[in-house]
């Protein structure tokens, strides 16, 4: 569905040349969450507003859709982004015209008649769950009623993909998790692909079916999103993955626990999808001459799957500390001890 | 009372010199509201990361503007006379005063134009370009509608300076307010024909001043 190829987007500005995007392949399949994490300055803008022909890359190409963004211009870039939907952070929407005029703005572009436009905004209006405010100007609604209203005007030309920047970020927790459910419920019920960037790992377990993680303009990790947490590789996907595991809090009571049982092992285990649900720690206990300490746990729902985390400490003679390790791996349980903080 | 306390005051002609300047202020904001607008457009899309990014075109407008805007409006008068004669064949009447009013008053009106778009925030021109609209859309629908008060003050601030670039033009033998009051008034010393011609431009200043405020605050949906 869109297929990036060895793209790079190098800005010339008065203070040198800023490489935002560099040597990224990526490929996105059609009616998949995609999800694009990275700290700020990581390129995530960049990288999703070439997919609309916002930005052109320096190299490489973008394909969309069976188009090649890249290199289209005039009318046919502007024909191909009717189907190319884009969410904003601050959604921005025209303050002159009200939810209704603001979600039949695409279908004026479009070149929709007028009936058939009052009749799909009526639609689209129901879709977000924002009947009765059809009037309303975007100054009197909420963030996240604002944030409906852009997700209504992106989808008023059916498009193939909507593209999310940040379209969580300026909203509340609850809020945010009420804009990703619409998002989850739209995707699938129009099986339409969703590309979304943001900072936040809980965004990426909600809804994403696969999370590429990008730092200084590259690609970093990339897969489905249930394998990056359990096994995340780069040192910046474990910060990520840190974020919504809780394990960051529990540090300082590793680091007590250290202290205080200074024999035996720290064992972190990480678990996914069925396997949570397997009573492994009281099969350890009965099987082997161990104690098992409970350091912190915590399980995640992801849309592929729960996925937890356990951090305990076992302890006993060697040998049977040993045996215990073994249990777990034929468990397929990801053990990992962890011997500093 | 009123022939009291203004004797030398000819309410005929008051009110024929009332009705020339009211046409030429509405004339000259008229035609200064499309010109100033469409200079400000293109002074605005042609700056830089903008959709028609130019910096020869946007040096070269931006440097007319600014030069039409710092000539004192009545040497401008002046500096215009041979282009009026060449264009109307006369220099006396009201439509006489209209080149230089429109010319001396577009490049404000384009500047002010200019501030207003520059408010515009960034993201929602870029939400219309994502959609794929096309430039004239985007000046259409987004442009002009999203800066609409900013636009409308603008343009009342403008009719004001008018009004009094109108009695500039009155002197100079254009007709109107300005001219009463200096030939009727100020040259034959009837110091009651220029206090009245001042209380009637007032009002008008205040009348325009009310309909723009009230129009502004009424297109303002933020
Ligand atoms: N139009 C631009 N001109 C120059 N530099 C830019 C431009 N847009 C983005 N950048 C730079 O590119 C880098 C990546 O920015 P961006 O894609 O916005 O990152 P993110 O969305 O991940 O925060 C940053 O260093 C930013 O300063
Ligand atoms: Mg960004």
């Amino acid at each position: 569905m869109i297929r990036l190829k060895d793209i790079s987007k190098i800005y010339k500005t008065k203070n040198g040349e800023i490489t935002a995007v560099k040597d990224v392949n990526l490929s996105i399949n059609k009616g998949e969450i995609f999800g694009i994490i990275g700290y700020s300055g990581a390129g995530k803008s960049t990288m999703i507003r070439l997919l609309n022909g916002l930005e052109k890359p320096s190299s490489g190409t973008v394909e969309v859709n069976g188009q090649q963004i890249s290199s289209a211009t005039g009318t046919q870039l502007r024909q191909a982004r009717q189907k190319i939907s884009m969410i904003f952070q601050h959604f921005n929407l025209l303050w002159s015209r009200t939810v209704a005029d603001n979600i039949a703005f695409p279908l004026e572009i479009a070149g929709v008649p007028k009936a058939e436009r009052e009749k799909r905004v009526g639609e689209l209006i129901n879709l977000v769950g924002l009947s009765g405010r059809e009037n309303a100007y975007p100054s009197q609604l909420s963030g996240g009623q604002k944030q409906r209203v852009g997700i209504a005007r992106a989808l008023a030309n059916n498009p193939e993909v909507l593209l999310c920047d940040e379209a969580t970020s300026a909203l509340d927790p609850e809020t945010t998790d009420a804009i990703l459910e619409l998002l989850l419920d739209i995707n699938k019920r129009l099986g339409l692909t969703i590309v979304l960037i943001t900072h936040e790992m809980h965004v990426i377990r909600k809804i994403c079916d696969r999370v590429a993680v990008m730092e200084a303009g590259q690609v970093v990790e990339s897969g489905e999103v249930l394998q990056v947490f359990q096994n995340p590789q780069a040192e910046i996907t474990k910060n990520f993955v840190m974020q919504v595991s809780g394990t960051k809090e529990s540090k300082e009571s590793i680091e007590q626990i250290l202290v205080n049982y200074p024999t035996g092992k720290i064992v972190k285990l990480t678990f996914i999808g069925n396997k949570t649900e397997q009573p492994v720690i009281s099969q350890i206990i009965k099987e082997f001459d161990v104690e098992v300490n409970i350091v912190h746990g915590n399980i995640t729902q992801t849309t592929s799957g729960p996925y937890g985390t356990l951090i305990v400490q076992i302890d006993g003679k060697p040998n049977q500390v040993e045996q215990a390790f073994k249990l777990l791996e034929t468990r397929e349980i990801q053990a990992e001890v962890i011997d500093h903080v | 009372m009123f022939n009291q306390l203004f004797p030398n005051v000819d309410w005929v002609k008051m009110w024929e010199a009332t009705y020339e300047t009211l046409y030429m202020t509405i004339i000259s904001t008229g035609v200064t509201f499309v010109l100033g607008l469409a200079i400000g457009i293109l002074l605005f899309l042609t700056s830089p990361h903008q959709i028609w990014a130019n910096k020869i075109v946007n040096l070269l407008t931006g440097s007319l503007v600014n030069i039409f805007r710092s000539i004192p409006f009545i040497v401008l008068i002046i500096l215009l006379i041979p282009f009026t004669k060449f264009l109307l064949g006369t220099i006396r009447g009201v439509e006489a005063a209209l080149p230089a009013l429109i010319i001396g008053a577009a490049p404000f009106y384009a500047r002010l134009v200019l501030i207003a778009l520059r408010e515009i925030d960034k993201g929602v021109i870029e939400a219309a370009r994502s959609m794929g609209a096309k430039t004239s859309t985007i000046i259409w629908k987004v442009l002009i509608p999203e800066s609409m008060p900013a636009l409308l003050s603008g343009i009342t601030v403008t009719a004001v300076a008018l009004v009094g670039y109108t009695a500039m033009a009155g002197i100079i033998g254009a007709g109107g307010l300005g001219n009463l009051a200096f030939i009727d008034g100020f040259q034959r010393s009837r110091e009651d024909v220029t206090l009245t011609a001042t209380i009637v431009i007032l009002i008008i200043v205040f009348i325009l001043q009310f309909i723009g405020d009230f129009i502004t605050t009424k297109t303002d949906k933020r």
